[in-house]
């Protein structure tokens, strides 16, 4: 066995130097075959790759002897050279010479067995564990062994413990002393070859001592002696640069400090100019209870708070974050919108455009005027005293008589009531047969008329604008008087101060809606040519010859003798809806639809001197007192307002506008409060008519 | 048109970015260090030259004073050497990269310090910028990880080097005098020469980044705020005739390379050490200087106002101010003579500040942070800050408080009953010691016990409300009684309906006889009502004469006011409906004990 003493990879020969030692010729002949074969490529692999080796040497150790079953190893791999040893071994007849060429390299199959990489359950039901080269079955041992034999060998043979399983062929493999020696040293991760040396001295060819003869045999390069043309040019580039002041030497540090009396010169009274219009930014808001880690618990917000929280805008919401209680300091987390907080007032620092607002800080109570109290202004109404109850539709009008005793009223009802004012009884009810739109009493006193405008259907065949006819006998004893006919329906009477002059306004386009009647003469005229709008109210002068008329935007004042417009009163509101006059004269005030109440001073202008907006809703009708300083105007939104409206005899001094007394008592009907008011003539009280159907006296 | 007025005092941003040419970037920077800021003109559409586009106004001037900035320049320089560097980077021209790094251009915002409103005025109002912008100048000191990558590390810790400073001041001065635990962070506000400079720390813990900052804006604020401060500091220490920068590291440097672990040294706890050590001189100095300038100031108080005012009023203003510095004399030594420690899961940094401008001696483990001088088992221990319940056995002699005590203390001005603040009890609510209530505000009833205290109301009387509670939880019998009270009033009512009902008999037999008077009834009318309605429909009346615009300004003060009642009277409703809340759960619970 010459051959096998010079192997030269000892890792190698392991496995089969023990199968060799005790099999026979043919054996070792092949053996040494397969070493003179494959040697020269593995030699020098074996060293190098230890790894390999060793996986090798494990795998082989199981195969070889291929005898007994042992628990302990089985390994499926497949390497050519663990091949070797057992299949020979087994087929010994069949395996020499043909073998030796096809098991030249290292990564050829396992050839004792060429069932493949399959299972090798698959045949457990056979008696055959595989095929051979020649594709005759290899059969497992004939007997196999139960547990009761192995028992029994583990009791009786000593070699159990060594004895292995080689899957391949199903036979039991014992297992050499140098192979045992073999798997404990790999168990204890050592190498698989005991005489190698993993740590031996490593040989540097390149050492760092100085030879004294060169390496290589190579002259010297001419460039390593002349000097380089690229260095100069590199050179000479630097230096130009640094002529140029391209290139500056590195500045020298600075060891002044970094801080010092920055303020020490300072004129401390020095105020530069531009700082004159610096707005300083608005200081951040301190925290509040609500931003306590721990806040009381009424700044906890409920859930419903927390839901509308969420759902604000992040612009609109009161608070930045919802307030949250931690039991403990411990428990409280980073916020975390920190950052983004301090970054919107860097933002707010920078880019927000500041200006300086005056903040108004005023004390609400300097913001009321000082007005006389309404006790010092006395008398006037100040509380409901009769509620005269009898019509049963709204209550368009009344009118008192010029005595105070008397009161009359039309309703939409189609009737005239005259009421005693005292007792609030009705002393009379005059059915006229349509809607009354106006009464007026006339103020003459001596003589007891009342003027009604009655809206009924045209029976009498239209002559002219105006149609005067006596009034019959029978007529007569009810109390009418005369009856004008007009073409169209009349919406207002007025009485001229003495009591012979009736005034009437038409509900029609064109010059004719006004109408003066004179009673002693029974004659009418009408005194426009021209139309100016749809006259609304009219009213004469109380002392002079004028003549009021309120068109929707405007009042006109005319003279009457004089035939000429006088004056004209810009109101300025939307709807002009009511008119009186001062008794003395001077001063006219105006309802209007839009809910406001014009005084006119006409000696001062044409201008409104005072326009008063108290009521909610629109006025109806405004009245003057004839005696007290008092008016009242009553509106939609069904209260009485009464001023004191005092006029001064000394033209230098400015009315003085003083409301008093707002009286509430007429109940809202189809939007609908007070229609009418009017004063008494002696008495500081007044009278309302309202959409309710009562007429109330305040007192 | 528009030659002349307003709309020749402002120009837009972007003129002025042309006229400056600059790009938008630098001109924000320079705006942001020079102060600039946009104006609103008063009639922006005269300004805007009679279109009523949105556009941002700055004031002629202030542009004009840009002109002449020389870190204009320096910004162009700054930009040619990015360039430069730029290009050597991408040619990997490592030599040229270096040589330009050795020269980087950079630029002192000394001058810009010292120009800039409202800085330069006199000594005595420098920290007020510091309270003005007491908002700012936390951010940017303290967006510890917000920082972007670009901004250096040393301009962060030279900003905290400033912050430490600050602080370390006002512990030496005792300056401190307000601290809340927020859920934003802790404010602190402290009075340097008698300006009152609030400011904020987020809680110790590592910020998540968010995306919609622009951190060039940040780093800005940064760079000028830590330069502003260290010179307003350096005028402070002087002040105190101290050395600014205090020259402390080396010495600690070389004591913690001997004994410390050297880790420790580049953390922040290295500067609060070094503030800690440096309080103990500051602290002599600024006693010793605080009552001359306090005198000085209550000198100087009245010397303005004397002429017209008699002497026992001047002696009254005198007492005043004596008991007020009393008072804060007191309040500066809150916490003497008291020795504290601290556990670990307390906020060390926060706690160490505020018990050592107090006066207080702290400590906490030694293996949690350097500057540590004493250990848990010091018997001469008096207070330790304990947070989390029931995890050691406690020692006689110490209280164990939860951190808020501290707090709360340092707010009210005296050293508050620790019962309610022992570990594992549920804390009284912490109130911002910011807020003052001003009449009609909502007070809650804490801040109440809490101003009856400062009076000097002991705590027994306190807590006779809480105790009143409990006895009527207790005491059953007396309630039994009370019943029976209530019982005994009942008879005695019913008795009395009996004679009514006797004498209403009696009376309808005797109607039969005699005639019909029906008893009037007796109005009885209050005077004083009476008088009152009529005071209030006067006043109606002569609102209704008010004219249009003050009757505007008059509804909307008054709808403030009563916004601002509305909202106390629901906070004061809320708080009753959780007090009735958690009594009856109390009963309850009782109930179940039972």
């Amino acid at each position: 066995q010459p051959s096998l003493l010079d192997a030269p990879a000892p890792s190698r020969r392991l496995g089969s130097d023990p199968g060799l030692s005790d099999s026979d010729s043919e054996e070792s002949v092949f053996s040494g075959l397969e070493d003179s074969g494959s040697d020269s490529t593995e030699d020098a692999t074996a060293s190098e790759e230890e790894g390999e080796g060793t996986s090798e040497q494990r795998g082989r150790m199981d195969r070889s002897p291929g005898q007994q079953v042992g628990p302990e190893v089985t390994s499926p791999t497949v390497f050519p050279s663990q091949a070797r040893t057992p299949c020979s071994r087994m087929e010994v007849a069949s395996m020499p010479g043909e073998d030796e060429y096809a098991e030249d390299s290292s990564d050829e199959e396992d050839i004792r067995n060429t069932v493949g990489n399959v299972p090798l359950e698959w045949y457990d039901d056979f008696p055959h564990v595989g095929y051979d080269l020649d594709g005759r079955r290899i059969y497992k041992p004939l007997r196999t062994r139960d547990e009761l034999d192995q028992f029994l060998d583990k009791m009786d043979d000593p070699d159990y413990w060594r004895t292995v399983r080689d899957r391949m062929t199903g036979h039991s493999v014992r297992l050499t002393g140098e192979q045992v020696a073999l798997v404990q040293r790999l168990q204890r991760g050592q190498f698989g070859d005991v005489s190698f040396n993993p740590y031996e001295p490593a040989v540097d060819f390149f050492s760092g001592d100085l030879m004294i003869h060169p390496v290589t045999n190579r002259p010297a390069d001419k460039r390593s002696f002349i000097p380089s043309l690229v260095e100069k040019e590199k050179v000479s580039r630097m230096v130009h640069a640094i002529k140029m002041g391209w290139i500056q030497p590195r500045r020298p540090r600075d060891h002044s400090p970094s801080f010092y009396d920055l303020w020490a010169q300072e004129d401390p009274n020095a105020v530069l100019g531009r700082h004159k219009m610096h707005v300083p930014a608005p200081k951040l808001a301190l925290p509040g209870h609500s931003e306590s880690y721990n806040p009381p618990p009424e700044y906890l917000p409920s859930e419903e708070e927390c839901l509308a929280w969420e759902q604000q805008e992040p612009e609109e919401r009161k608070l930045s974050f919802l307030p949250r209680p931690f039991p403990s300091l411990r428990a409280v987390p980073a916020y975390g919108r920190f950052i983004q907080e301090r970054f919107e007032r860097c933002l707010d620092l920078y880019l927000c455009p500041r200006q300086r607002k005056m903040r108004v800080n005023v004390d609400p109570e300097d913001l009321i005027p000082k007005l006389p109290r309404p006790r010092d202004l006395q008398p006037f109404p100040t509380c409901q005293a009769l509620v005269y109850r009898g019509h049963n539709s709204l209550v368009r009008c009344l009118s008192v008589s010029p005595d105070g005793q008397w009161l009359a009223s039309g309703s939409d009802d189609g009737s005239v009531r005259l009421w005693e004012v005292a007792t609030a009884r009705c002393m009379r009810t005059v059915p006229v047969g349509g809607v009354v739109k106006s009464v007026a009493w006339n103020p003459h006193p001596t003589v007891c008329l009342v003027a009604v405008a009655v809206c009924v259907r045209p029976g009498v065949p239209r002559v002219g604008p105006a149609h005067g006819l006596e009034a019959s006998q029978e007529e007569r004893q009810d109390g009418l008087w005369l009856r004008i006919h007009h073409g169209k329906p009349v919406t207002q009477v007025t009485w001229h101060g003495r009591g012979d002059y009736l005034a009437a306004v038409l509900a029609t386009p064109g010059h004719t809606q006004v109408l003066i009647h004179q009673l002693s003469r029974r004659r009418s005229q009408s005194p426009f040519r021209r139309s100016h709008g749809q006259v609304q109210r009219v009213a004469f002068h109380p002392t002079r010859p004028f003549l009021l008329v309120a068109s929707q935007r405007c009042v006109r004042l005319y003279h009457l003798l004089r035939q000429e417009l006088t004056k004209k009163l810009m109101p300025n509101c939307k709807w002009v809806s009511s008119l009186a006059v001062h008794p003395a004269g001077d001063n006219v005030i105006c309802g209007s639809y839009d809910s406001k109440l014009v005084w006119f001073d006409m000696d001062l202008s044409t201008k409104p001197y005072r326009v008063l907006r108290h009521h909610k809703k629109a006025l109806r009708a405004v009245a003057f007192h004839p005696r007290y300083p008092l008016f009242a105007s009553g509106s939609d939104d069904g209260s009485v307002i009464v001023c004191h409206g005092m006029v001064y005899n000394d033209l230098l001094q400015n009315p003085l506008l003083v409301p008093v007394k707002v009286l509430k008592g007429h109940a809202l009907t189809r939007d609908l409060g007070v229609l009418d008011v009017a004063f008494h003539p002696t008495q500081p009280w007044v009278f309302s008519s309202g959409a309710d159907g009562t007429l109330r006296l305040f007192t | 048109k528009y030659e002349r007025g307003s709309a020749t005092n402002y120009i837009t941003r972007n003129k002025a970015r042309k006229k400056l040419q600059l790009s938008l970037a630098d001109f924000r920077r320079l705006c942001i260090l020079k102060g600039i800021y946009p104006h609103e003109p008063k009639h922006k559409k005269k300004v805007n030259k009679g279109s009523t586009a949105a556009r941002t106004f700055y004031l002629i001037k202030d542009i004009k004073f840009l002109l002449h900035e020389p870190i204009v320049n320096k910004f162009r320089e700054y930009k040619v050497f990015v360039r430069k560097l730029r290009k050597a980077y991408g040619k990997s021209e490592w030599n040229t990269v270096e040589r330009l790094k050795d020269n980087k251009p950079n630029y002192k915002l000394d001058h810009i310090v010292k120009e800039r409103p409202a800085l330069g005025q006199p000594a005595e109002q420098q920290p007020q910028p510091g309270s003005s912008t007491a908002g700012v100048l936390t951010p940017a000191l303290r967006p510890q990880a917000g920082r972007p990558r670009n901004s250096s590390c040393s301009e962060r810790s030279s900003a905290n080097r400033e912050l430490a400073s600050v602080t370390r001041l006002s512990c030496g001065r005792n300056a401190n005098k307000k601290v809340f635990l927020s859920i934003k962070g802790i404010y602190y506000q402290a009075e340097v020469l008698g300006q009152p400079i609030v400011w904020i720390t987020p809680y110790t813990f590592s910020h998540d980044h968010p995306t919609d900052v622009d951190y060039r804006v940040m780093a800005t604020f940064t760079e000028f705020y830590t330069t502003l401060l260290g010179f307003v500091n350096f005028r402070l220490y002087q002040s105190l005739n101290l050395h600014y920068p205090p020259k402390l590291e080396s010495q600690v440097h070389t004591e913690a390379k001997t004994s410390e672990d050297t880790y420790a040294l580049n953390s922040e706890s290295s500067l609060e050490v070094r503030g800690a050590s440096s309080a103990g001189p500051a602290r002599k100095l600024g006693r010793g200087l605080s009552p001359a300038s306090a005198s000085h100031g209550a000198a100087g108080g009245p010397n303005s106002v004397s002429g017209p005012s008699s002497r026992q009023e001047m002696a009254a203003q005198e007492e005043d101010r004596r008991k007020e510095l009393e008072a804060q004399e007191k309040h500066k030594k809150l916490f003497e003579g008291l020795r504290f420690f601290l556990n670990r899961e307390v906020p060390r940094e926060a706690l160490a500040f505020v018990i050592r401008s107090f006066g207080g001696i702290v400590s906490w483990d030694k293996s949690l942070c350097i500057g540590a001088t004493y250990d848990v088992t010091d018997p001469s221990i008096t207070h330790q800050i304990v947070d989390r319940p029931g995890q050691q056995t406690p020692v006689i002699g110490r209280y164990y408080v939860q951190p808020q005590w501290v707090f709360d203390s340092v707010n009210a001005q005296l050293l508050l009953p620790v019962a309610d603040y022992f570990p594992g009890v549920q804390l009284p609510p912490h109130l911002s010691p910011f807020v003052t209530e001003k009449e009609g505000d909502y007070v809650p009833p804490e801040k109440l016990k809490l101003l009856a205290l400062q009076r000097g109301e002991h705590a027994g009387n306190l807590n006779e409300s809480e105790e009143e509670d409990e006895e009527e939880d207790d005491g059953d019998g007396e309630e039994e009684g009370e019943k029976e009270e209530e019982e005994e009033d009942m008879e005695a009512d019913s008795e009395k309906e009996e004679e009514a009902r006797l004498t209403a008999l009696e009376e309808r037999r005797l109607e039969g006889k005699k005639p019909k008077v029906m008893a009037g009834t007796v109005k009885l009318e209050d005077k004083q009502r009476l008088a009152q309605e009529e005071e209030s429909e006067a006043k109606r009346l002569a609102i209704m004469m008010m004219k249009k615009r003050e009757k505007y300004l008059y509804n909307k003060i008054m709808f403030g006011k009563k916004r601002k009642i509305r909202e106390a009277n629901k906070l004061a409703e809320k708080r009753k409906a959780h007090d009735e809340a958690v009594r009856s759960e109390k009963k309850a619970k009782k109930v179940r004990a039972l």
